[in-house]
């Protein structure tokens, strides 16, 4: 611990601390443009300088570890002299666009100015203009605005893993820049818009379409991936304008897929906003007592044996729980929520990313298995890289070989490596073993497809044969890609007995079997499977789902209900109603209680409260909500041979990968972008 | 008076043979092995006793900088890093040293690795000194091939090695943290201190940076001992120093001379006094561009060493003697200054990358007098913004000009003004 006075307050703190730091722990603020507590020093904004007793000269505070007995004066006139004079400096060759710049109301500068800006400016020469860049489909450069800090160069070095960005030239005229002119390439690019403290990076699809005194914020949770990212939505009347990071240490520290961010404008295209029922081979406007009574009606003529549910993966616990209820209800087993037939399912433990996305810190190996986390979970994945940066941290590869923005040894792409990692004859088996906390990462490539059971029980032999379990150390992880599996898998939305999995109940559509389906928003299947059942959808987008449906029941999406969602560590968070549903749709868990009244079998709730104090006792995530319920180890997963098929990652496609995305244009555009291939000419645009 | 018998480089005008054969029978190389035989301590300590103060610039005595090296080598490795990115506007010493005497570099090299415990040592040399690396390499080939460095240098059991390293023409790559990045490879930025190289510095191993003439004097020191070189000069400011004198002399030169000797005897015994005599000086930069000049009636007096120049507050620098007589324009000069520096800035933190560019555009008004009063003092104050409140040194250095003009030339600059408003008028 080191002592020291801060304005004439003594404070004992960390040794190692910076300045700025201590300074914060007394709530003494410091302005700040470059110092970002997640991101490398590079004290080059010289705001932060702070008086020392016995410096001649004011420091940076960002950079100067404390030291005992220290003397720091943080307003001292010789400090306000050094800020007014950074200050002054920043804005001679900054354009002051505020009215047309789309930081302006949540801009640094703007806020710094106001403290220690002048208020007319002794600068009479000319400004420096920086020529236009183009850095891809989701962050609009504006670097006339820069002011150098390099906040954005260094996420992308050290957090992102794409050092896209440097700073190019010297003098003033250093500009920040792709070295060959290119589109940022990761999937946190996004995170640059937060970080950059003026205008010069914002958000191209945002552009000019609202201001920030007009929204008005939702604390909420994102439903993209399974990472339950925690996310601020930002609306304006009825409209999603855009989505931000929250601050969460255990999930995504402060940063934001790019999907998750930008895929928000799908929310508005594509909508089901009033029931529709086929006639005449045609879907048709109709009324909600219209359509539940034609749903009614088909389910009476079969009888609830005959019906099959299967939930999507954007449904949320709530209404995944009503459904279950009401295909217990109407003596239905048929119900799974794994649409990709992933072969999971059997306890807690064998489904969960049992280390926690924070223990990834902690571990010291890591084996991934038929995964691409840098698509399935960006934030999750710069984690790894997090721990990887930190150095004595090896980490294999099995399944398709790919950049995944840190080093990692390709072991292989067949489930057959697995079994020689079990056994010890692979040499990756000691690396696993020697290190303190290894861990691995399952990925549903692995799991959905015919042999997952047996994979699923390979890596549980890896796990135990490598000392991954014990101790207090969980080192078994299944990585999920959809947001509401864990809730379906944790509350039960599975096959009852006697009852029919995803596979199986296609199978039986198919065959005439099963006369009538439910599908709880999902979309991923092969519609031309269900042969010639009654498709009732519930859902919010117009997706696959929709244009094979005989009756439609409009939901919500993630932003427009109060939903809980468990995501890959089983952490159970809540979505807030940051919008209204459009038109005629409503909440899906109330779509669910008024169909169960219709049907003559209304469940035992009408509030929200009761629904969740019942799902409460369904499983132990719901009863402890944003906190993670840690499993008990249990034997798991089949034995047997596994086919010689590679391992791969089942995103083909980061950026389309559910109905919201596929509905938005600024998804479109990245994926033609990124993924296209579209070349682009000198003449193009 | 410095006498023949006292100076340190022999060779400094290139009369006699540069190489190892030529260097030897000047006394170069002479019982290196029994100078390291006396032991790192003793080394460090004799060169602190020497009262030797850095060459580069700054001053800070060598011997003290030797001794911040960690005593006992860790997992790190040590590094020695010669700076001869020699780049300050006027400053040509290091020039000379290493064409014309080289092995004294090399020699000094394996003496300084040696007393901070490092087995290799990196010259940081200007790209622009093409002949000056070829003369530096062909003295480390020569001297590897005579054993004197390389393994087991001049027998004494101490393995060193040195690389010759050539820059690409950035000034900032002469400060001691922007030249070790771009030898690491990076983009020449200066770095933040702390931590400091004796720290964390090349490839963040413990590194010393020290000037091609700190290094290049230490063999002497040692062979002819700490009390010769301290009875050398002023106490505090003591030695023998190369100066560069340049300007409106008769004839520019590099001269080694003791600390301390009087500028105007300076200029008139080795340059040939300033052009048209004493009485057509105008002004003097005394330590290389970036220090602030003096006007006539300080050089009559001055002294020529550190802590003299700073109490007529301007500095020895790099002992880079600017001669300007009264056919001058000091304000385009000083201007032309601004002009280097802001070109020179690299960009990264914000007083320096801003307000250089500020101070060269309003000197250039000032020049031909487009400016008002009022801005003269608005000048100086943006100086005193920049000056010390940078990472590096660079703002200081583009500061100090301005301050010095405006400190000594102020009527210049109002006469400037007053001309170009009645002419506007």
């Amino acid at each position: 611990m080191t002592k020291l006075t801060i304005d004439g307050r003594e404070i004992e703190v960390e040794a190692g601390m910076t300045i700025i730091q201590a300074c914060e722990i007394l709530g003494v603020e410091i302005p700040r443009f470059c110092f970002h507590e997640r991101l490398a020093i590079a004290g080059n904004c010289r705001m932060c300088l702070v008086e020392v007793e016995k410096t001649p000269k004011p420091v940076a505070s960002c950079a100067q570890p404390v030291a005992d007995g220290m003397v720091v004066k943080t307003n001292s006139p010789m400090v306000r002299k050094a800020r007014h004079g950074v200050m002054e400096f920043l804005l001679i060759n900054h354009p002051l666009d505020c009215p047309i710049c789309d930081q302006g109301g949540e801009c640094d500068l703007q806020d710094e100015a106001m403290g220690y800006g002048m208020d007319r400016s002794r600068y009479r020469e000319l400004k420096r203009a920086v020529k236009d860049k183009d850095f891809g489909p989701l962050v609009k450069p504006t670097m006339t605005r820069c002011i150098h800090c390099t906040r954005c160069v260094r996420f992308l070095a050290d957090v992102a893993g794409a050092p896209d960005l440097g700073s190019i030239g010297r003098n003033e005229n250093m500009e920040i820049d792709t070295f060959v002119a290119k589109a940022i390439g990761s999937e946190l690019s996004g995170n640059i818009i937060d970080l950059c403290p003026v205008g010069a990076l914002t958000s191209k699809p945002y552009a000019f379409t609202a201001r920030s005194w007009e929204l008005h914020s939702s604390e909420s949770v994102d439903a993209l991936d399974a990472v339950g990212s925690n996310i601020r939505v930002d609306a304006r009347g009825n409209q999603v304008m855009r989505v931000l990071p929250r601050t969460n240490d255990d999930v995504n520290e402060e940063w934001l897929g790019d999907k998750s961010r930008f895929a928000c404008d799908g929310l508005m295209r594509q909508r089901l906003d009033r029931p529709y029922l086929r006639r005449d081979g045609k879907l048709a406007p109709a009324s909600w007592p219209e359509t539940f009574a034609a749903i009614v009606d088909r389910v009476r003529q079969l009888g609830g044996a005959r019906v099959a549910a299967l939930a999507g993966d954007l449904a949320d616990a709530e209404a995944m729980f009503a459904l279950k209820e009401l295909m217990a209800g109407i003596g239905s087993p048929h119900l799974d929520c794994r649409q990709d037939g992933a072969k999971l399912g059997g306890p807690r433990v064998s489904y969960l990313f049992n280390t926690t996305i924070a223990g990834i810190e902690q571990a010291g190996a890591l084996l991934l298995i038929g995964t691409n986390p840098r698509w399935e979970a960006p934030v999750l994945n710069a984690r790894i890289r997090k721990r990887w940066m930190r150095g004595g941290f090896p980490i294999g590869l099995v399944g398709a070989d790919l950049d995944l923005s840190y080093r990692h040894q390709h072991l292989g792409d067949s489930a057959s490596v697995l079994s020689a990692i079990a056994d010890g004859s692979h040499p990756f088996a000691k690396v696993l073993k020697d290190a303190k906390h290894p861990m691995l990462i399952l990925g549903q490539g692995a799991l959905a497809r015919p042999d997952g059971a047996q994979i699923l029980g390979l890596a549980r032999r890896v796990a135990e044969s490598t000392g991954m379990v014990g101790d207090g150390w969980n080192g078994f992880n299944v990585l999920h890609t959809a947001a509401a599996r864990v809730g379906g898998l944790d509350m039960g939305f599975l096959p009852g007995a006697g009852g029919r999995d995803t596979a199986g109940i296609l199978a039986g559509c198919k065959s005439g079997e099963f006369g009538a389906v439910y599908l709880l928003g999902a979309d991923e299947i092969d519609m031309a499977a269900l042969g010639k059942a009654f498709v009732i959808y519930q859902g919010h987008h117009g997706d696959a789902g929709a244009h094979r449906a005989d009756a439609i029941l409009p939901g919500a999406a993630y932003t427009e209900k109060d939903a809980a969602y468990v995501n890959t560590e089983g952490r159970a968070q809540q979505t807030r109603l940051a919008v209204f549903p459009p038109g005629e749709a409503r909440e899906d868990w109330k779509i669910i209680r008024a169909l169960s009244e219709a049907m003559g079998r209304a469940l035992p709730y009408d509030t929200l409260p009761e629904l969740r104090a019942r799902l409460a006792k369904s499983a132990p995530s719901f009863a402890a909500p944003d906190r993670v319920v840690p499993a008990a180890w249990a034997p798991f997963g089949a034995d047997g041979p596994v086919g010689s098929e590679p391992l791969r990652s089942p995103i083909a496609n980061y950026y389309m990968t559910d109905p919201i995305c596929r509905a938005s244009p600024t998804m479109a555009q990245c994926t033609a972008t990124f993924l296209g291939g579209a070349r682009r000419t000198g003449t193009h645009g | 008076m410095l006498t023949d018998k006292d100076r340190i480089f022999t060779n400094l005008y290139g009369l006699h043979d540069w190489r190892l054969a030529g260097a030897r029978a000047r006394g170069d190389w002479d019982g290196t092995k029994e100078l390291l035989a006396k032991g790192r301590d003793a080394i460090i300590e004799e060169v602190k006793n020497s009262g030797l103060r850095g060459r580069g610039g700054a001053g800070f005595p060598t011997g003290l900088k030797w001794s911040f090296m960690p005593k006992q080598p860790g997992p790190r490795p040590h590094y020695l890093v010669v700076n001869a990115d020699e780049g300050e506007p006027g400053t040509c010493k290091d020039r000379d040293m290493l064409r014309w005497d080289p092995h004294k570099l090399v020699e000094g090299c394996l003496i300084a690795g040696f007393a901070i415990g490092a087995n290799s040592g990196y010259i940081y040399i200007r790209g622009e000194l093409v002949r000056e690396a070829e003369h530096l390499q062909t003295a480390i080939d020569e001297a590897r091939a005579a054993g004197l460095i390389g393994k087991n240098a001049c027998g004494s059991g101490w393995d060193f090695e040195l690389y010759v390293h050539r820059g690409a023409g950035a000034y900032i790559c002469g400060e001691e943290s922007a030249l070790l990045q771009s030898l690491e490879g990076q983009k020449g930025q200066p770095r933040l201190k702390p931590p400091f190289p004796a720290g964390v510095g090349l490839y963040g191993c413990p590194t010393t940076v020290n000037n091609v003439e700190s290094i290049a004097v230490a063999p002497t020191i040692l062979r002819r001992g700490a009390a010769w070189f301290a009875g050398i000069g002023r106490p505090k400011n003591t030695g023998t120093k190369v100066f560069c004198i340049s300007g409106h002399v008769e004839r520019p030169c590099n001269v080694e001379d003791e600390m301390g000797i009087p500028l105007r005897e300076l200029v008139e015994k080795h340059a040939g006094g300033v052009r048209g005599g004493w009485d057509n000086l105008l002004a003097v930069i005394p330590g290389g561009s970036s220090v602030p000049v003096l006007p006539k009636s300080i050089c009559d007096t001055v002294l020529m060493d550190f802590d003299s120049l700073r109490e007529v507050r301007s500095g020895l620098g790099t002992a880079a003697v600017i001669v300007m007589d009264k056919s001058t324009d000091i304000v385009a000069s000083i201007a032309r200054l601004s002009r280097f520096y802001m070109h020179e800035s690299c960009g990264q933190c914000t007083p320096c990358r801003e307000g250089t560019g500020w101070l060269w555009r309003m000197m250039r008004r000032m020049v031909d007098g487009h400016a008002e009063l009022a801005e003269i003092d608005m000048l100086e104050d943006v100086t005193r913004e920049i000056e010390g409140h940078t990472i590096c040194a660079h703002g200081d250095a583009a500061a100090w000009p301005i301050q010095g003009l405006i400190r000594h030339f102020r009527p210049e600059l109002e006469r400037r003004i007053r001309e170009a408003a009645a002419r506007a008028a």
